[in-house]
């Protein structure tokens, strides 16, 4: 199994799965999800979030630049972080750089 | 096709954020251009299953859109926003330009998704649609084994090869929608089916019954369920949604003629969704042809796609709730099944403008409902098999072999 069942925490390296896609809509001017027969629109933070989802990442460097850009607390946008990534886990949008095995 | 796609988004109307085309001329302009359109690039299939949802007159190879019309096509839905292509049929690896049009709706920044029968595909050619920047397969199965499913395929050695393409689409880490078409003969392996598809790792599994038009209601008797499988079935699809959230997601078509209220067909006539067949013709639905009587504009006529979906007859004869007629006009769900079914209503009743009679409303509906049942408890088992032809009768004992009846056309 590819491992679908994950759970976000402060030291996941999330990233979007190869079926989901960001992409600007240049008619609608939104951010959209796609995916496999489904159109998601993310908020503006949902948006900013998953721009910094590169697998590279982990969620905890993720609320540190947030924390920094926003001059807000860190625990409560590692918290907000989280839960928004979880959500979208769940629903399929979202995965876990994984290591290469050969 | 789950009509699902607008889920999160354009769930209602022209007010909603994705629903934006600038409207100066007419009315149907405040409908905004689909999110995905559904590409019929040809009607050649190997299968001849009998509920297919070809019209019954099928496009001719001699008919298709070139390679260079498809692409035109795809860079003109790319222009006008649409953001999802499913590359449909048919079968759409009969056509030779496959990877050829996969790659250039990557090039114009289309999402691509393959829906396949799966059985012409060589490792080499999935591999190079992954490599034209192919998003997504869905193979349909028609059974959890070879009996059962090659019998409704009426091809054989079919389920073998689909579970080996299958194979393939995970080991190139391609998504993988399982989509199974379910009737009276296949609905006694509908759990086995939901472990198929887990144990090929597909994300997403689409349990459809029959939607009765076209091929599918010549062959209706041998399809119906009966009442006590459609309740069996959604116990188990209920059950198994819960149980596998987070590993499969699993969409369910109930049958709209066990229905209390119909569906709301295609997220309601020329709302959210149209279709581009072989030949180029412009539709609302894909059995929208079966409607004798509209005329179907075509991308090879002087009209822009966009034209076509704003100001063409067909479009707007049945689009919103200003065609409908009682019980539809007054009724309070008129906004949220826009009537049901046009082609549904067209091939029970005659007349595409009537209440589809899925509706306990109808006035057919009894009646329909009561051949439903005797259909389904009458065990004709036959199938007429969908080819060029006009149909093949299955042999009594069951298809011997359908490989070469005329599907190549």
């Amino acid at each position: 199994m590819a491992g679908r069942n994950i759970s976000v925490s402060e030291t996941s390296r999330p990233k979007l799965p190869r079926h989901a896609r960001l992409k600007f809509d240049e008619t609608r001017k939104v951010w959209v999800i796609l995916a496999p027969e489904r159109v998601l629109a993310p908020d503006e933070i949902a948006v900013e979030v998953l721009q910094l989802c590169d697998g590279e990442r982990s969620v905890s460097d993720i609320a540190g630049l947030l924390a920094e850009k926003y001059a807000a607390p860190r625990e409560a946008i590692a918290t907000d972080v989280v839960a928004m990534l979880q959500d979208l886990a769940d629903k399929g949008f979202l995965t876990e750089a994984r290591e290469k095995t050969p | 096709m789950s009509d699902t796609l607008a889920d999160n988004t354009a769930k209602t109307g022209p007010s909603d954020g994705l629903a934006v085309l600038e409207s100066r001329r007419s009315p149907a302009e405040t409908y905004g251009i689909p999110l995905a359109v559904l590409l019929e690039v040809t009607h050649r299939c190997p299968l001849q299953c009998p509920y297919c949802s070809n019209p019954v007159e099928l496009d001719r190879g001699s008919t298709e859109l070139t390679t260079e019309e498809w692409k035109k096509v795809l860079s003109e839905l790319a222009e006008l926003g649409v953001l999802q292509i499913h590359f449909s049929g048919g079968e759409p690896t009969a056509r030779k330009d496959i990877v050829e049009l996969v790659q250039h709706a990557t090039d114009v920044g289309l999402y691509s998704n393959l829906i396949t029968s799966a059985v012409l595909l060589t490792k080499d050619k999935l591999s190079a649609l992954a490599d034209a920047g192919l998003c997504h397969v869905q193979i349909s199965f028609q059974g959890n084994e070879s009996i059962v499913a090659d019998r409704v395929a009426g091809l054989k050695d079919a389920h073998r090869k689909k579970l080996e393409v299958a194979k393939w689409t995970r080991e190139l880490e391609l998504p993988l929608t399982v989509n199974a078409v379910m009737h009276r003969q296949n609905l006694h392996q509908l759990a086995d089916i939901i472990q198929m598809a887990v144990n090929l790792d597909a994300d997403r599994l689409e349990v459809a019954n029959v939607q009765y038009y076209g091929w599918a209601l010549k062959n209706r008797a041998a399809l119906m369920p009966t009442i006590a499988q459609i309740e069996e079935t959604s116990r188990i699809v209920e059950e198994a949604q819960v149980r596998l959230k987070g590993t499969l997601a699993i969409d369910y078509v109930v049958p709209d003629y066990y229905a209390l209220r119909p569906k709301k067909c295609m997220g309601g006539w020329g709302r959210q969704f149209f279709n581009i067949s072989p030949a180029g013709k412009v539709l609302p639905c894909h059995a929208a042809e079966s409607i004798t009587g509209l005329e179907f504009e075509s991308v090879r006529s002087n009209h822009s796609i966009a034209w076509i979906w704003q100001n063409s007859e067909a479009f707007n004869r049945y689009r919103g709730t200003g065609w409908m007629p009682e019980p539809c006009k007054s009724c309070e769900f008129r906004e949220e099944d826009f009537g049901g079914c046009r082609c549904q209503a067209f091939a029970l009743t005659g007349d595409a403008g009537n209440t589809d009679p899925a509706c306990t409303l109808s006035p057919m509906h009894e009646k329909i409902f009561k051949l439903a049942e005797t259909e389904a408890a009458a065990e004709q088992n036959r199938f007429l098999y969908r080819n060029f032809a006009g149909g093949t009768l299955e042999t009594e004992h069951g298809q011997d072999n359908g490989q070469d009846n005329g599907h190549g056309a």
